[in-house]
């Protein structure tokens, strides 16, 4: 696998709260989106993906700061930019023009009392201040073209469309500067299986029209198993695994990704018994020592409970690029 | 367009409502107060002024209910109210667009003043939560806790009084006749600087408070932080999408305000001896002016219904969800 990064996450460890009220979402995550592709993360609810992708873009609602590690965005041909050093100014100037954001709570994420053109245009406004008003129209019902959405619902409300055509909106505003890379964060989850299916389809297509990277992040994993090229899983604010989407899916190590994997029907493919995983999230304020999954993990032994296991590549497996912190494939050295 | 005259209807309705209860409360108040005063004062009232009471009281006790209400509301479409027994021989239309103009300007434009200053600080209060303007809050929500009566009076004791450039009571100058002469619009705005201050005083604490708070509450709407993801200014995600959603429960609230602009008075104008609506109205209770009374709550409510239709239209304008497309 050719490895041409276009983000990189290195050690990044966010706290919600200051001093010792403070409580760590997302733990040392080191993770990289490659050109193109589409990353998973997938995790239970809690396991801290929307904080991830909330820090990375720095963000965060208060008390939300991110405490340590380092954001790396490697536009074509261009200077590294370190997009947690950015000025205020450049940091406007960086968000949507490289990295948008389609957010969780889409249903809301339009302005209630601006038409849908406005809220298009806005963004226009802000990055190309050079732009004709014809030309920001044109581009407006241009992206509403591209996401299915039928032209003269340019002047209207957010509350005269229905949620998938909301969701949609989103979308198209996400691409309306051609970012290089798009967060989605459970872009569909508040819709049915039929839309989810039909806007992702929709959303890959669009990927291979303006070649731009998805970080896209749901609790359900069949979906990325799907849609993604790589799959990350999350747990207690941790990496615990990470491979290509196939891979995963027919061969996961991390026992909490074998969890998952069975808490979801599958919609294509060979039917699996649903099992769950037995036990609830960790709690953040006291999270069990060593390996954050060790009392709900069904294969736990020994050094689970002391010791933390390193996101790394087992020494027992020679196959492509993947990763897993688990003390049942300790990792090949420290090399890695 | 249609949610327009919906509302129109409703306070045209209202209104006819208004004048129709205006119309029997005199006529169910046991006893004859005003024929008493009719009688009193004949002689000195000419007869045309004696058939417009008649009409509005209901003197004439020959005529049937229906006759009575049809030349009621027809006296009234011609603005006649009849005259005031406590401004003789002056009509009570005459006393009321005198005492009007003075309560409309000083109580109106404060009014908006307070509403717009106050707005504004909750704006930036809301949005700097923290900073030395959300630190003004527990200072302003003081000052508008004070009793109005109690405020106005320490405001006198305190700048007014011998060689004061604020005078202690009135709308101008004894002397001077009312008009657009340099010197009277002078001593009127000297007149109305303690009152208007403090009206704003006693009423921006409300509006901040509130403007803050629903600040506070929308700033932590998904579509802000999109806003800000968007790269949009900061001027822009606070006003243009923060602001102007957090005003919309203001805005009825200001129409709740202006309406009470003409019968809401009587405070300020009882302490500063202010020549409004609310000094007449207590002056027109003391003598027993009956139709001034009555002339005073025809206007009050109107301005209410007024001052509500206008926030319904602002209301309108501003959110979107409330306008039914067709
Ligand atoms: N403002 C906050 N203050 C304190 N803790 C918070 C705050 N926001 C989130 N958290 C905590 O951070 C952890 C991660 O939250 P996050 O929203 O990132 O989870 P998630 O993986 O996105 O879950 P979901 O799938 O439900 O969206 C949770 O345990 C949550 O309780
Ligand atoms: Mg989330």
């Amino acid at each position: 696998m050719k490895t041409d990064p276009v983000l990189e996450i290195k050690g990044l460890s966010v706290d919600y709260g200051l001093g010792n009220q403070a409580v760590r979402a997302v733990r040392d995550v080191s993770l990289t989106l490659n050109r193109g592709e589409v990353l998973g993360l997938a995790g239970e609810s809690g396991s801290g993906k929307s904080t991830l992708a909330y820090g990375l873009t720095r963000l965060l609602p208060p008390p939300g700061v991110v405490s340590a590690g380092k954001v790396i965005y490697y536009p074509p041909g261009g200077e590294p930019v370190d997009v947690l050093s950015l000025t205020p100014a450049g940091l406007r100037e960086f968000r949507w023009a490289e990295t948008s954001i389609v957010f969780q709570g889409a249903m809301n994420s339009l302005n209630p009392v601006y038409k849908v053109s406005t809220q298009l245009i806005d963004v226009l406004e802000a990055h190309q201040p050079g732009m004709s008003r014809q030309a920001r129209t044109a581009r407006a019902r241009e992206l509403l073209k591209m996401v299915g959405i039928s032209e003269d619902r340019l002047d209207a409300y957010p509350h005269q469309l229905s949620g998938g055509m909301r969701q949609r909106v989103m979308i198209g505003m996400a691409l309306a500067l051609e970012p290089k890379i798009v967060i989605m964060d459970e872009p569909t989850t508040a819709l049915d299986v039929v839309m989810q299916r039909q806007i992702l389809r929709q959303l890959v297509d669009l990927r291979k029209r303006f070649d731009f990277s998805v970080l896209f992040i749901t609790h359900d994993l069949s979906l990325l198993v799907e849609f993604s090229d790589r799959i990350a899983i999350m747990y207690g604010g941790r990496i615990v695994e990470q491979a290509p989407a196939s891979v995963l899916y027919r061969d996961s190590l991390h026992p909490y990704s074998d969890g998952l994997l069975h808490s979801f029907p599958a919609l294509r493919g060979p039917r699996r018994d649903l099992v769950g995983i037995p036990g609830s999230p960790p709690d953040l304020r006291s999270m069990p020592s060593g390996c954050s999954f060790h009392p709900r993990c069904p294969k736990a032994f020994d050094p689970c409970s002391v010791d933390v296991p390193v996101l790394g590549t087992p020494a027992d497996l020679q196959g492509p690029a993947r990763k897993v912190a688990c003390w049942l494939h300790p990792i090949r050295n420290s090399a890695d | 367009m249609s949610y327009f005259l919906r509302r129109l209807a409703f306070y045209v309705f209202t209104a006819w409502a208004a004048l129709t209860i205006n119309f029997f409360i005199p006529r169910l108040i046991p006893g004859d107060p005003v024929s008493a005063l009719v009688n009193g004062m004949r002689g000195q009232i000419d007869p045309a002024q004696i058939q417009s009471l008649t009409v509005l009281f209901g003197l004439d006790k020959k005529q049937s209910m229906w006759e009575q209400y049809t030349s009621y509301l027809a006296q009234l479409a011609r603005g006649d109210l009849g005259i005031s027994f406590g401004n003789f021989p002056l009509p009570v239309s005459e006393v009321l667009t005198q005492a009007l103009p003075w309560t409309l300007l000083l109580i109106g434009v404060t009014t908006v003043l307070s509403f717009l200053l106050g707005t504004l600080l909750g704006v930036f209060a809301g949005w700097w939560r923290g900073s030395w303007i959300d630190g003004l809050l527990p200072a302003t929500t003081f000052l508008s806790s004070i009793p109005y009566f109690w405020l106005g009076l320490i405001a006198v004791a305190l700048f007014t009084g011998v060689g004061s450039f604020l005078p202690a009571s009135g709308g101008y100058e004894p002397g001077l006749v009312p008009g657009w002469s340099g010197e009277f619009i002078d001593s009127a705005l000297r007149h109305s600087l303690l009152p208007a201050a403090t009206i704003i005083v006693a009423s921006v604490g409300g509006w901040l408070l509130a403007m803050r708070n629903m600040m506070v509450t929308v700033t932590a709407e998904d579509y802000i932080t999109v806003a800000h993801a968007k790269g949009l200014s900061e001027r822009r995600v606070m006003m243009n999408y923060a602001a102007r959603n957090a005003l919309l429960p203001s805005v009825s609230g200001f129409g709740m305000a202006l309406g009470l602009v003409v019968g809401g008075t009587f405070l300020v104008e009882y302490v500063f001896s202010y020549p409004g609506i609310g000094l007449q109205m207590l002056d027109a209770i003391a003598k027993h002016d009956y139709p001034l009374i009555q002339g005073i709550f025809l206007v009050v409510t109107l301005a209410v219904l007024a001052a509500n239709f206008l926030a319904d239209l602002a209301y309108m304008a501003l959110d979107p969800r409330t306008r039914k497309e067709g």
